[in-house]
């Protein structure tokens, strides 16, 4: 049961929801924001996108592994600690660099982190919702 | 700080590889011997600079959170990395490659790094999560394989560790609702100020109940026959060996840290419990049949007595207690180990179904005849000087009858031990039972050489008792002086 309006609306707002994502997560830490939402926001995404089309275009779309993006969120977070480390200071001190950045801000191992959250949640959102979305078709079939 | 780091990181590199099963594997023993190695170091620093304490993100103390690393905690944290390695070492040989796929390492990886942190945490809400950590990584691993009797073990284990859960956190809100802090040193200092119109003692008994059951205490200790032999042997091992003895930690740290204003009543409370779960375990020991549900009720009777020298609460007691904790997590989890060699050779856990093991397998007879003997103190083996010390304290005080309970507790045990000595090793052989094919070489070695290390570490405790005994009498100093882990941990000033 595919419905033409979902297909043609998820189309428009596809792109749109990535990028807001892309804003939350730059917004964050002193605003509203971060890493956690920003990852929900790209994870109803591409959760859209599977229900207007199908789970494995979907899983296409997003082109990695939803265990890789885990993975790899993970071991941002990790690496955004160690700055602290090499500094001198326990880990997962907040470092800041003094340059200021057009849209970005001030660059931050918190950003780094807040990457590494958002990658996991997209992950870990994705994988239940596939899993269960393709449980789903397979039950229709 | 590395022991946790380590582990951490080997895990995400396997889970962005997931299903590559080689990497896996080095990735678990590259990142277990790196925990090895910085567990050691810990422990060199930690005594021979005293206790040490790190603030995550250099927030300061009693807002951020705070690693404390000291002699008790260190040690666990050495004993959580041999037996990791040892049983990480053990399952390459015997995972099935199903297990393998569906992130066995990984998972293991994980629950090491829960321990560690729970080891370490100078944090009450931290610990929470630590425990959460540990949780779900042993759901997963329980559940893996997914037979029958593992899904009823693992959801038994599931909704006792949610009670658990419940408890724990009910707890630490009335804590922070009290004194307005999560910081175990903030905590000692503002409890130790509170006047006795504050609930502390009923506070205390949540805590209680909620360590009690992860320690498989009586009377809450049934969920642990019911689910620790069903996993895959390696699994067991690390459970039997590790998971309870975080909870008697927690306990432990909790009731010399934060509850000593009424000792008479929660000491004296926590020294019944202690009595009744070392032998309501043993008695279960005795009725089994089975290996590894013998070995289960015998895990439950022996954390009555490290519980014993908790609630004995003198110098001595503790330090033999925390001994005793050394001797069994490396004595339990030999024993699985062994018993899943028995399985492979022998082909069951049951005893009726296995004998005659003595006549081609000399060696692993002896493996398993030193750890039991062991366990049940025998002496000069490491299981008897902690008790001897136990005996000792409880002298002291002039408790006979529970010094009679453990007396009578050891030798059960070492009747149950010998009935699967007996019933493994010496008897006749049974009759139309089909014995699986012998053991490969690299099988061989990657199955005996972890048991054969850990045997020998056994016997390098009960030499070595004497310098053992003075680092876990150093443990038990820093455990009964709450203010050198304060001081650590807020600096000199208030």
């Amino acid at each position: 049961m595919t419905s033409i309006i979902l297909v043609v609306a998820t189309r428009l707002v596809f792109p749109l929801m990535l990028m807001f994502s892309l804003f939350l997560l730059l917004r964050g830490h002193d605003a509203p924001g971060g890493g956690f939402v920003g990852g929900l926001m790209a994870a109803s995404a591409f959760a859209l996108y599977a229900f207007a089309t199908s789970v494995t275009r979907a899983r296409d779309a997003l082109r990695r592994s939803t265990f890789r993006l885990i993975g790899v969120g993970l071991l941002f977070a990790f690496v955004s600690g160690l700055p602290g480390l090499f500094a001198g200071s326990p880990f997962l001190k907040a470092l800041w660099t003094s340059a200021e950045l057009p849209v970005i801000g001030k660059l931050s191992s918190v950003l780094l982190f807040d990457t590494g959250v958002l990658l996991v949640v997209v992950g870990v959102t994705l994988t239940i919702v596939f899993a269960m979305a393709e449980a789903d078709e397979e039950e229709e079939e | 700080m590395l022991p946790i780091l380590i582990p951490f990181l080997m895990a995400i590199l396997s889970i962005i590889n997931w299903g590559n099963r080689v990497l896996h594997r080095f990735l678990a023993l590259a990142g277990s011997v790196g925990l090895l190695f910085a567990a050691l170091a810990l422990l060199t620093t930690v005594s021979e600079q005293g206790i040490l304490s790190s603030n995550i993100g250099d927030w300061p103390a009693p807002y951020g959170i705070v690693l404390v690393a000291d002699l008790p905690g260190a040690i666990m944290v050495l004993m959580a990395a041999i037996v990791g390695l040892a049983v990480l070492v053990y399952s390459t040989a015997c995972m099935d490659e199903a297990c393998e796929r569906f992130g066995y390492y990984p998972l293991i990886l994980i629950l090491l790094m829960g321990m560690c942190g729970a080891f370490l945490t100078g944090d009450l809400f931290n610990l929470y999560v630590w425990f959460e950590i540990m949780l779900i990584a042993s759901f997963a691993l329980l559940a893996l394989g997914g037979s029958r009797a593992q899904l009823e073990g693992s959801v038994k284990y599931f909704a006792l560790n949610l009670l658990v859960s419940a408890f724990f956190l009910t707890g630490i809100g009335f804590l922070y609702g009290m004194t307005g802090s999560l910081n175990m040193a903030a905590l000692a200092q503002a409890l130790r100020a509170a006047g006795p119109e504050q609930p502390v003692t009923t506070v205390a008994i949540f805590f209680m109940i909620a360590f009690g059951i992860k320690a498989a205490m009586f009377p809450l200790y049934f969920w642990l026959p019911a689910s620790y032999h069903t996993p895959p042997v390696p699994v067991s091992a690390i459970f039997a060996g590790l998971l309870t003895k975080v909870g008697v930690y927690a306990m432990i740290r909790v009731f010399t840290l934060l509850f000593v204003q009424d000792t008479e009543w929660t000491h004296g409370l926590l020294l019944a419990g202690a009595a009744l779960t070392m032998l309501s375990g043993v008695l279960g020991a005795v009725a089994r049949r089975e290996i590894r549900r013998i070995l289960s009720f015998n895990i439950i009777s022996h954390i009555g007595y490290i519980v014993l020298g908790l609630a004995l609460y003198r110098p001595l007691a503790l330090a033999g207690a925390w001994l005793y904790m050394i001797h069994h997590v490396i004595v339990m989890a030999t024993l699985f180990l062994v018993s899943g060699i028995v399985q492979r050779v022998g082909g069951s856990f049951r005893l009726a179904r296995l004998g005659g093991l003595y006549q081609g397998h000399p060696g692993l007879a002896l493996l398993f005849l030193l750890p039991a003997l062991a366990l049940s103190g025998v002496p000069p083996l490491s299981g008897f000087w902690p008790k001897l010390v136990l005996l000792q304290a409880m002298l002291q005080d002039g408790l006979w009858l529970v010094a009679a309970t453990a007396l009578l507790v050891s030798l059960l045990t070492l009747f149950s031990m010998m009935r699967i000595w007996v019933g493994a090793f010496w008897s006749q052989a049974p009759q139309n039972v089909a014995t699986p094919g012998p053991l490969a070489n690299v099988e061989r070695r990657m199955l005996y050489g972890p048991v054969l290390a850990l045997t020998a570490l056994t016997i390098a405790i009960s030499v070595f008792a004497g310098p053992a005994f003075e680092l876990t009498q150093r443990a038990a100093q820093q455990l009964l002086d709450p203010q050198q882990y304060i001081v650590a941990v807020l600096g000199e000033s208030p």
